[in-house]
């Protein structure tokens, strides 16, 4: 990726291409020509120190720009990479062609959160990796930007007020509880919702939105489109109940027996957070990605002054992990005023989990990378504060059955990192609540709910599950698909 | 949902609240507790114990110490008004059998509310049941009644005189510990040092001991990991694998630490809500 380019000077050469192309008949080869539409951005000096949305979205120019890359390619390989099936080359004709709300609504017949997907789905591992632009190119980053494109439609819908409302069946005296209120579980509402059955929405915290609202940081997903689409669901008739955490204040059983539910879809995501095992985890300053990281989102803890709810004041921060969490966490870290963040990964820069744009906006916003380094112990003062880690320096030996490079640690070679606070990014466990409470619940040794692979469906006939509590930790499409799968499979059942 | 029903100020800063709250109500066990937040957007969430709860009538129980802003604030609500957010219940619920000897309560300050549904469930079971309850003077004891009328004996103590004996609750328990039927079970709920000083009390008789820990939180469920506390080397979550635990096997200094994470922040906002009166 290029040094920082203005929106502006972005937004100047779109319009010059466009003049250049518009109704203009191309070929695959002057389609192939057409350079890929940069993301604008807020500039990064200014945006460490703020919580404003990094990525500013295309021009009009630049998305029709972009959406001419697109080479219709009949056998649409970018669809089969989708996990909800959009028909991608359709939506995208469209859009070069400037019809935004035609667009918009081919995105819906598949998706009803394109806002979100458009900005947290990893396109490159999916629907741009098998793009033929991209192939050409050897590199899904080359490939036609879908995420971008998708993002700029959804938003237009909105800006010009013209989403649709979204036409709800007759009632069909049908009754579905949908656990937990992320990607899931709100795709899965909308869907089942559709069909004419009453739907509630069960949610733990105060807020509707899973990981979107608490995980996800304002930065890379405003809460104002996450509340949007929760709005729309509203709209549709769903209801929701916050404060409800299923499983200790109702019983799934309960849930069946008592309270009339003639289906249930479980996606209560992702659940206790790992951490290494190494000495000085329990330490004053030591987080999980998923504390700090909701401290910050949903308690709004960056607005100082504000919230009552603290954040942990650290000059020097260290990250462990790779992935995007590690990145949200770290981003978090430079705006929260740590004056240098370390993101400690045990592999190279290569096989770094984490998108690109995201490894990309963190070393510009000026996170550094030990990499090839893995802490074996936090450091504590006499307070039993956080004051520096202890680095094993690791070397890639053989492929591991992931394919990617073992990391073996290279003896004797340690070293100190100086910091404040720790932040582990290393994933989640799964949440044991709902299989505790829930005996004829067939969950795995990992804990995640065991289901049909076709239909979602568990050990309990009338209850389905779906996302991370299934699939242990993914990502928001993979979770919305289930969520999909389950609502068909849901509505096929009572429709019965 | 939520809505105050009943308020009482049981001393200078020590409130005993009573809300409509019906699934927790109906739901809750001895043992669990709950997490309240004062609006949607600002406030901060934090755990409180439930003291009593009627599952006919819809409404919890509460009692609590206004020693932080949230809790003033909650403190200075009145009757008719809403609490924003509570959810719950939230724990692990108590163990309770049969015991073949007494169980001895002991709860220090206002750690004598969770204890109150614990000691209902161990009256329920047909437990012999002794409870000492210890406070720093007369005016912070609470739910004196409650105890009396549930304990085949009690035991108060407060560390000048001014009710019952003067002493600390570890000198009872000790006494009990050397007695012809010493303790079953020990239940100790109450300040984090009140509870280690139990533990140290118990160890040496090899009397099981049960703590009940009240730890920094974020969501309750699982989620953030905040409430971690080392039980027996290993690290739990009091949340979901609490709040009760084997009081011989906690780390007791390093969760006293953990407690002190945000105390030059929550100084900041005593002093801007402009009361500078000091917590237990």
């Amino acid at each position: 990726m290029s040094a920082y380019t203005s929106p502006e000077q972005l937004d100047c050469t779109a319009l010059k291409l466009l003049n250049k192309y518009d109704g203009m008949e191309l070929k695959a080869k002057d389609r192939r020509a057409i350079p890929q539409q940069d993301m604008p951005s807020q500039d990064p000096m200014e945006r460490r120190n703020n919580m404003e949305e990094v990525a500013l979205g295309y021009s009009e120019a630049q998305v029709r720009v972009e959406a001419m890359r697109c080479l219709q390619c009949k056998n649409a390989p970018c669809v089969a990479g989708c996990p909800v099936s959009i028909d991608i080359p359709r939506f995208i004709a469209k859009a070069a062609e400037g019809d935004f709300a035609s667009s918009v609504a081919v995105i819906k017949e598949s998706s009803l959160l394109p806002a979100i997907c458009g900005r947290v789905c990893p396109q490159e591992k999916q629907c741009m990796e098998s793009c033929t632009v991209g192939r050409v190119e050897k590199d899904p980053e080359k490939s036609v930007a879908i995420g971008r494109i998708e993002r700029f439609v959804s938003d237009w819908e909105v800006q010009h007020d013209a989403v649709a409302p979204i036409p709800v069946a007759p009632a069909s005296g049908k009754k579905v509880a949908v656990i937990g209120s992320g990607p899931s579980g709100l795709t899965a509402a909308a869907d089942i919702r559709r069909e004419g059955h009453e739907v509630t929405v069960f949610e733990a915290f105060h807020k509707p939105g899973g990981v979107t609202v608490y995980g996800i940081p304002e930065f890379r997903l405003p809460k104002a489109i996450v509340q949007r689409d929760v709005d729309s669901l509203v709209e549709m008739g769903v209801e929701f109940q916050t404060n409800f955490l299923v499983g200790r204040s109702r019983k799934i059983d309960d849930m069946i027996k008592e309270d009339g539910y003639d289906a249930l879809y479980v996606a209560t995501g992702a659940g206790l957070p790992k951490f290494l095992g190494i000495p000085g985890e329990n330490l004053v300053g030591v987080f999980s990605a998923n504390e700090y990281l909701t401290r910050s989102n949903l308690m709004k803890a960056y607005e100082k002054g504000r919230a009552f709810t603290p954040m942990y004041a650290a000059k020097k921060v260290c990250v462990f992990g790779g992935g995007n969490v590690a990145m949200d966490a770290a981003r978090t870290a430079v705006r929260l005023g740590a004056e240098s963040v370390h993101i400690v990964y045990r592999r190279t820069e290569n096989e770094l989990p984490a998108r690109v744009e995201e490894v990309h906006h963190a070393k510009e916003e000026g996170v550094e990378f030990n990499l090839l380094s893995s802490p074996i112990q936090i450091l504590g003062d006499e307070d039993g504060r956080v004051k520096g880690i202890e680095c094993q320096r690791y070397e890639l030996g053989e492929p591991d059955d992931t394919g990617r490079r073992r990391p073996i640690p290279v003896e004797g070679e340690t070293y100190v990192i100086d910091c404040d606070a720790c932040i582990t990014s290393i994933g989640n466990g799964s949440n044991p609540l709902i299989s505790q409470t829930t005996p004829s619940l067939e969950v795995n040794e990992r804990g995640n709910i065991v289901v049909d692979e076709e239909t979602g469906r568990t050990s309990i006939p009338t209850v389905f599950a779906g996302g991370d509590i299934v699939l242990g930790a993914a990502t928001v499409i993979l979770a919305m698909g289930e969520g999909r799968r389950a609502a068909a499979a849901i509505n096929a059942m009572l429709s019965n | 949902m939520n809505k105050i029903i009943n308020k009482r100020q049981l001393s200078a800063d020590v409130f005993r609240f009573r809300f409509e709250a019906p699934h927790i109500a109906r739901e809750r066990k001895a043992g669990q507790f709950l997490i309240i937040q004062l609006d949607n957007d600002f406030a901060e969430r934090f755990p409180l114990t439930i003291a009593d709860a009627d599952a006919e009538a819809g409404t919890v129980d509460i009692i609590f110490q206004a020693v932080g802003a949230s809790t003033m604030k909650l403190a200075a609500m009145e009757p008719g008004e809403k609490i924003a957010n509570v959810l719950g219940p939230l724990g692990t619920p108590t163990h309770i059998e049969k015991m073949d000897g007494p169980v001895v309560c002991v709860g220090g300050g206002i750690g004598v509310a969770p204890m109150h549904p614990i000691v209902q469930a161990h009256k329920a079971i047909g437990n012999e049941l002794i409870v000492i309850m210890g406070a720093r003077n007369a005016e912070l004891l609470v739910m004196e009644e409650e105890m009396r009328a549930l304990a085949d004996d009690l035991i108060i103590c407060t560390d000048d005189g001014s009710a019952g004996r003067k002493a600390l609750v570890t000198e009872p328990l000790k006494e009990l510990c050397d007695s012809e039927r010493p303790p079953a079970q020990v239940v100790a709920i109450g300040p984090p040092i009140m509870m280690k000083f139990c533990c140290a009390t118990t160890a040496p008789y090899e009397i099981s001991t049960v703590v009940s820990l009240n730890t920094i939180m974020v969501d309750g469920t699982g989620m953030c990991g905040g409430c971690r506390v080392t039980v027996g080397g290993e690290t739990k979550f009091v949340c979901v694998d609490g709040p009760e635990f084997d009081g011989h096997k906690v780390d007791f200094e390093n969760m006293m630490m953990r407690l002190k994470a945000y105390k030059s922040h929550e100084d900041d906002h005593r002093c801007r809500i402009g009361t500078s009166r000091g917590g237990a």
